[in-house]
């Protein structure tokens, strides 16, 4: 089976984020960058899938070159090589499906796993976009999945439940917690990975089909009151509730 | 300016996000608001006027009664180019954002995901949108021809809804088996559970509740004020409770208008999950945990005194 793994290189989640001088993007110093962690469960599932099935794990990033890390991170857990989509511009969603897609469509994929949410961004949209860009199922947000004879059956997250997708082989799948969980490398696969292959390609150029106008930091809240320090407080902020916040 | 909005159906019920996406959609300037509604049921579709909508486009047919990704896709963009849109609100529910992306690639345009405000400037939409897990809020504009929105749930308001009717019109569109490539073929839905994702009030738990034999606490209070019961990673990850109720950045998005955090820290990955809540109230003894900083009230206190006497003071205030 031919898995490929999406990954994607975040800022790590207790990064404070500040925004940076062109009011468009965050300010660089000081953050460090993680394999998204929505994406360690992705590379696990192929991981998994390559176990059940056999074949080969193929770790995807687009970004600049210390995008490397991140898929060293992948080939640490496992996979055993990487393609780096190498772009220095700030893509969209969209510029960075179509450069993966490309990046695929001549590799006959089985399997393409993304995360399901990239932690910076939050867009939720790549498994579908690859998916209808490859012309291929996508099935996303999948906390199980079941492949046997070219048949998939996955299980969905949806509001109050799950439901229960089947498509075939070829597909694009996202997935999130539930799915298995993620291995941590281990000191021989990290020094493995720093011989893996990693196959660099050159993108078609972009030009964003989103604008990023302007970027800020969400309004601080003033700090709120404190209603009280005992049981005699919950009269109090009942009559708040309904008074002042009018919530109830 | 022409908006096309999807409607989704879920056990025969319009789902209220769609509802406040329409409004949304009537809201803006200038703008003639299509709905587009899939499958057999055409229920309420007429009642729609109320909401802003001038026609709905009604695929009938019962192969898209269970939800198929590429069969959906097709529709809503046969619908867009039935009625001249270029622009289509999809609620940003699970279902929308699992669409919307396949929508725009059909479309040949794109999708500004999740947003939680849109207006309309110089004939552009201008959206706003929570990146960074809510770290910072970023304003785009859609600068493709074909322009496609998901909206967040519970934030846009339906404000008032009137009386109108609008006309529900046929629209044919003819499918293959390939078009329904993706299908699905169940859903299990625990239905005595409100979703956190879907609630107006949610009244979570954290690690200070101590142990899961304690949310009967937590229970009874979502019980008077009809809220679904939430929970942080910590108390998930031991099992307290399943995840389909942890609220935070690896759980799920929630801006019910009212959040009450009994026993959470507030550790800036839960706080990713509610901060857009419009009104929080936290009940922790530290006095000095980050909660309270997002807090519009706080009690700092004990769980097991606060809750049982919150419980009580609005059984007797709501009459129940
Ligand atoms: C990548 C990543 C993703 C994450 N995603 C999420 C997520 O989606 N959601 C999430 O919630 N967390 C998430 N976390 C975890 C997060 O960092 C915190 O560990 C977690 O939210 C803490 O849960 P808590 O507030 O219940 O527990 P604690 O931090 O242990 O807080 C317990 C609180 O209860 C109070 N308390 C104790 N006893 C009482 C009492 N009797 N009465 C009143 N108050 C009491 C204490 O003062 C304390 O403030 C994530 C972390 C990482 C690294
Ligand atoms: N630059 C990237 N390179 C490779 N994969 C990516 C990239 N950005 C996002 N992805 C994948 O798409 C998923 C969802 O991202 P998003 O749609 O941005 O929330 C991530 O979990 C990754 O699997």
């Amino acid at each position: 089976m031919n898995i490929f793994a999406c990954v994607s290189h975040v800022p790590d989640t207790t990064t404070k984020v500040k925004v940076g001088a062109d009011e468009k993007q965050i300010d660089q110093e000081g953050v460090t960058y993680i394999l998204n962690p929505y994406d360690e469960f992705g590379v696990e599932t192929a991981l998994q899938l390559q176990e059940q099935h056999g074949g080969e794990v193929t770790v995807v990033c687009l970004g600049p070159d210390v995008v490397k890390e991140t898929i060293r991170k992948g080939l640490a857990m496992g996979a055993e090589k990487g393609i780096h989509i190498k772009d220095d511009t700030v893509r969209d969603s969209y510029g960075t499906a179509k450069a993966i897609a490309s990046a695929l469509k001549d590799k006959s994929p089985d399997v393409v796993v993304c995360g399901r949410q990239s932690i910076d961004y939050d867009g939720w949209q790549m498994a579908s976009l690859l998916g209808e860009m490859l012309s291929i199922p996508s099935i996303s947000v999948v906390s199980k999945l079941e492949i046997a004879d070219g048949a998939v059956k996955a299980e969905r997250d949806i509001e109050g439940g799950k439901e229960t997708v089947e498509t075939t082989l070829p597909v694009v799948v996202s997935v999130q917690k539930g799915i298995y969980s993620p291995r941590y490398p281990k000191l021989q696969g990290i020094m493995k990975a720093k011989k893996k292959p990693i196959e660099e390609v050159t993108p078609e150029p972009w030009e964003n089909r989103v604008e990023v106008t302007k970027l800020e930091k969400p309004p601080v809240k003033s700090a709120g009151k404190i209603v009280g320090e005992d049981a005699s407080a919950a009269k109090e902020l009942v009559r708040l509730l309904h008074e002042e916040a009018k919530v109830i | 300016m022409n908006i096309l909005v999807f409607i989704e159906r879920r056990d025969g019920a319009i789902k209220k996000p769609s509802l406040e996406a329409a409004k949304a959609a009537s809201n803006i300037a200038g703008s003639t608001v299509t709905a587009v509604a899939l499958g057999s049921d055409a229920s309420d579709l007429d009642k729609l006027g109320g909401y802003g909508i001038s026609k709905t486009l009604h695929v009938n047919d019962a192969q898209l009664d269970a939800y198929s990704t590429t069969a959906y896709a097709k529709a809503i963009a046969e619908a867009a180019n039935a009625s001249g849109s270029d622009t289509v609100f999809i609620a940003a529910t699970a279902m929308g954002k699992d669409l919307a992306p396949r929508l725009a690639v059909k479309l040949d345009g794109a999708v500004a995901p999740d947003v939680t405000a849109i207006t309309e400037e110089g004939g552009d939409l201008i959206a706003t949108r929570p990146i960074y897990a809510g770290k910072a809020i970023e304003t785009v504009k859609v600068t493709a021809a074909k322009k496609v929105f998901s909206l967040r749930p519970n934030v846009f308001n339906i404000g008032e809804v009137s009386e109108a009717d609008s006309p529900v019109e046929t629209l044919s569109v003819s499918f293959s088996d390939a078009d329904f490539a993706v299908k699905a073929t169940g859903t299990s839905i625990s239905t005595d559970k409100l979703d956190v994702a879907e609630a107006t009030a949610i009244v979570s738990g954290g690690r200070g509740m101590q142990g899961p034999e304690n949310w009967n606490l937590i229970e009874d209070l979502a019980g008077v004020l009809d809220a679904a019961t939430g929970a942080s990673r910590a108390v998930v990850d031991a099992d307290w409770r399943p995840h389909a109720e942890q609220v935070g950045q690896t759980g799920k998005t929630v801006s019910p208008t009212l959040y009450i955090a009994c026993g959470i820290s507030g550790a800036v990955q839960h706080l990713a999950g509610m901060s857009s809540s419009k009104c929080i109230v936290a009940i922790n003894k530290d006095k000095d945990a980050p909660i309270f900083q997002v807090a519009d009230y706080g009690i700092v206190g004990d769980v097991f005194e606060i809750l049982p006497a919150l419980t009580q003071e609005l059984k007797q205030f709501l009459g129940k």
